[in-house]
């Protein structure tokens, strides 16, 4: 391990090292941004799922034939 | 065969008749011809410039042609009596790409010797066979993808634009074929006698692959 | 569309992505040589040229799935179309955009014609830019389906040729200063292209598996919600781009 760090380049902060970290942290934002896109799509994934339950429960307390339809679905 | 002949002879009897894609595209060529002088602020110009002048005002005035190609079809119930019909649905792929190419051949009958009278510098030689074969084979390009984009869009809310937007990124290496084949040819010193054969062959295999590639989906655009 | 499930091995799937980037920035940074012309600045190589290649491959694979849709009229292979082009896109602009910075660190400008996988990039992109709008315009999602199909392999098959074209015309006007893939990289700096490209390609098959697996998700709870309360086409959201 300490020989892989000593032959380690020291990343040069001048010029260079600026814009190879910058090509470098645009990507890794690119794929964060889409990660946390996804994230929200799940969040009201699971809200219509709840929303979901509870309408089908509504419905199934309502009538007789709608508690039968759904439940020889479940 | 006789399918395609029928649907071209009608659109070919519309433009006589009524004559209005046509002159709007020749007027909106010689015009852009004209622009350029200004915009370049030059008296005349000669080589690659001269070719990439001229293949943007094609390019600009087959836009007009090809954003009318499919109007009168959808507007006039052509598409649903076309499905009616017992023909190959390729006829009207064929039909429409030659109705444009033969406008273009006529724009281009105008719009050359526009541009040689306006832009072009005098005593160029003998460009006119090798840019004759250069245009040929640029009107069939132009021809296939302005259908093929005009039959996408005609269904589409945005018509108009939707056309061009996705017409002029696909032409882009054609035109970049046909700028770079007839620039040689426009040159006022060392002009070879031919286009060169690596361009001009870019231009052949991009015709190639697009005609097939059209002819293959054209189908899927006119299914109801 | 009954069974289908993209979230079965995901998680290795993702696990090995992680590996293979992880493996590839350390190698990127410890173990390939700094390239002798341009120092330090070339290592955004092994990121810009994965990324572009990937997102080009995504294009062409987002047109096969489109075939697929072509020949069967099953609306799944439609949406493996949409979400392939949209990572494609994705990954496009990222590599546009690690191009730019490298063009601007190497030579001083933000944008530069005489490379021509940039600029056969550029119209790749501002072609598939059309996608979106295309398919937001046409309402009927059949239709919509079918004609945003017939863009995909068009421009599925346009990738090729656009390559081809663009490379011909800047290859001898300039000389090529950017050395790309193939046999002109010293073999260190070849296994750390291959590892980065690599995972640049898992990542593409993760990000567009996760993506599947939510629109999945979704449409099956819509269909759910039909058949258990039975709802007409339920439409909250109006016109929509993205197949349903």
């Amino acid at each position: 391990m300490s020989q892989l760090l000593a032959s380690a380049p020291a990343l040069p902060l001048g010029h260079a090292g600026k814009f190879v970290a910058a090509a470098y942290i645009v990507v890794f934002v690119i794929v964060l941004v889409y990660v946390a896109i996804m994230a929200i799509r799940a969040q009201r994934i699971e809200r219509d799922l709840d929303q979901l339950q509870r309408d089908v429960e509504a419905a199934r307390a309502g009538s007789e034939r709608d508690s039968e339809r759904s439940g020889s679905l479940l | 065969m006789s399918a395609a002949w029928a649907v071209l002879r009608k659109d070919l009897r519309l433009e006589l008749r009524s004559a209005e894609t046509l002159p709007a595209m020749v007027l909106f060529a010689v015009v852009t011809i004209v622009i350029f002088h200004f915009a370049l602020n030059r008296d005349t110009i000669q080589g690659q410039e001269a070719a990439g002048v001229f293949v943007i005002a094609l390019l600009f005035a087959s836009m007009l042609g090809i954003n009318r190609l499919f109007v009168a079809e959808r507007e006039q119930g052509g598409f649903d009596g076309f499905l009616l019909a017992p023909v190959d649905r390729g006829a009207m792929l064929l039909a429409k790409a030659s109705a444009l190419y033969l406008f273009l051949v006529v724009l281009e009958v105008i719009a050359v010797p526009a541009f040689k009278l306006f832009l072009l510098q005098p005593g160029l030689g003998r460009p006119l066979p090798g840019l004759i074969a250069v245009l040929a084979l640029t009107n069939l390009a132009l021809s296939v993808i302005g259908t093929l984009v005009s039959g996408i869009a005609v269904h589409t809310r945005a018509r108009d634009l939707i056309g061009p937007m996705i017409g002029l990124p696909l032409l882009v290496p054609a035109l970049i074929a046909s700028a770079r084949a007839a620039g040689p040819i426009l040159q006022a010193t060392h002009a070879p006698a031919a286009p060169p054969l690596r361009w001009v062959g870019t231009l052949a295999l991009y015709d190639l692959v697009f005609a097939l590639l059209a002819y293959a989906v054209f189908d899927f655009l006119l299914e109801e | 569309m009954r069974s289908t499930t993209y979230g079965r091995g995901l998680r290795s799937l993702s696990l090995l992505t992680v590996l293979f980037i992880a493996a590839a920035l350390v190698m990127v940074f410890f173990y390939a040589p700094l390239d002798a012309e341009q120092g330090f600045v070339q290592k955004i190589f092994y990121i810009h040229v994965p990324l572009a290649i990937v997102s080009l491959c995504g294009f062409v694979f987002g047109g096969l799935m489109a075939i697929g849709y072509l020949r069967t009229g099953d609306r799944a292979w439609d949406m493996r179309s949409y979400v392939a082009i949209h990572m494609a896109l994705i990954f496009g602009i990222g590599g546009l955009i690690s191009g730019s910075i490298w063009a601007k660190a190497s030579w001083g400008h933000w944008w530069v014609w005489n490379e021509p996988t940039l600029v056969s990039f550029l119209i790749v992109i501002l072609l598939f830019c059309t996608y979106q709008p295309l398919r937001f315009s046409i309402e009927d999602p059949e239709r919509q389906a079918r004609y945003a199909s017939v863009f995909a392999i068009t421009c599925g098959a346009f990738v090729p040729l656009n390559f081809i074209a663009v490379s011909q015309a800047t290859q001898f006007v300039h000389p090529r200063v950017l050395t790309l893939t193939g046999a002109h990289l010293p073999p260190a700096m070849g296994v750390t292209f291959l590892v980065s490209m690599i995972g640049i390609t898992l990542l593409y098959a993760t990000l567009w598996k996760y993506e599947m697996a939510a629109k999945n998700a979704r449409s099956q709870l819509r269909r759910l919600r039909r058949t258990l309360l039975g709802e007409d086409l339920d439409r909250p959201y109006g016109r929509s781009a993205a197949p349903l």
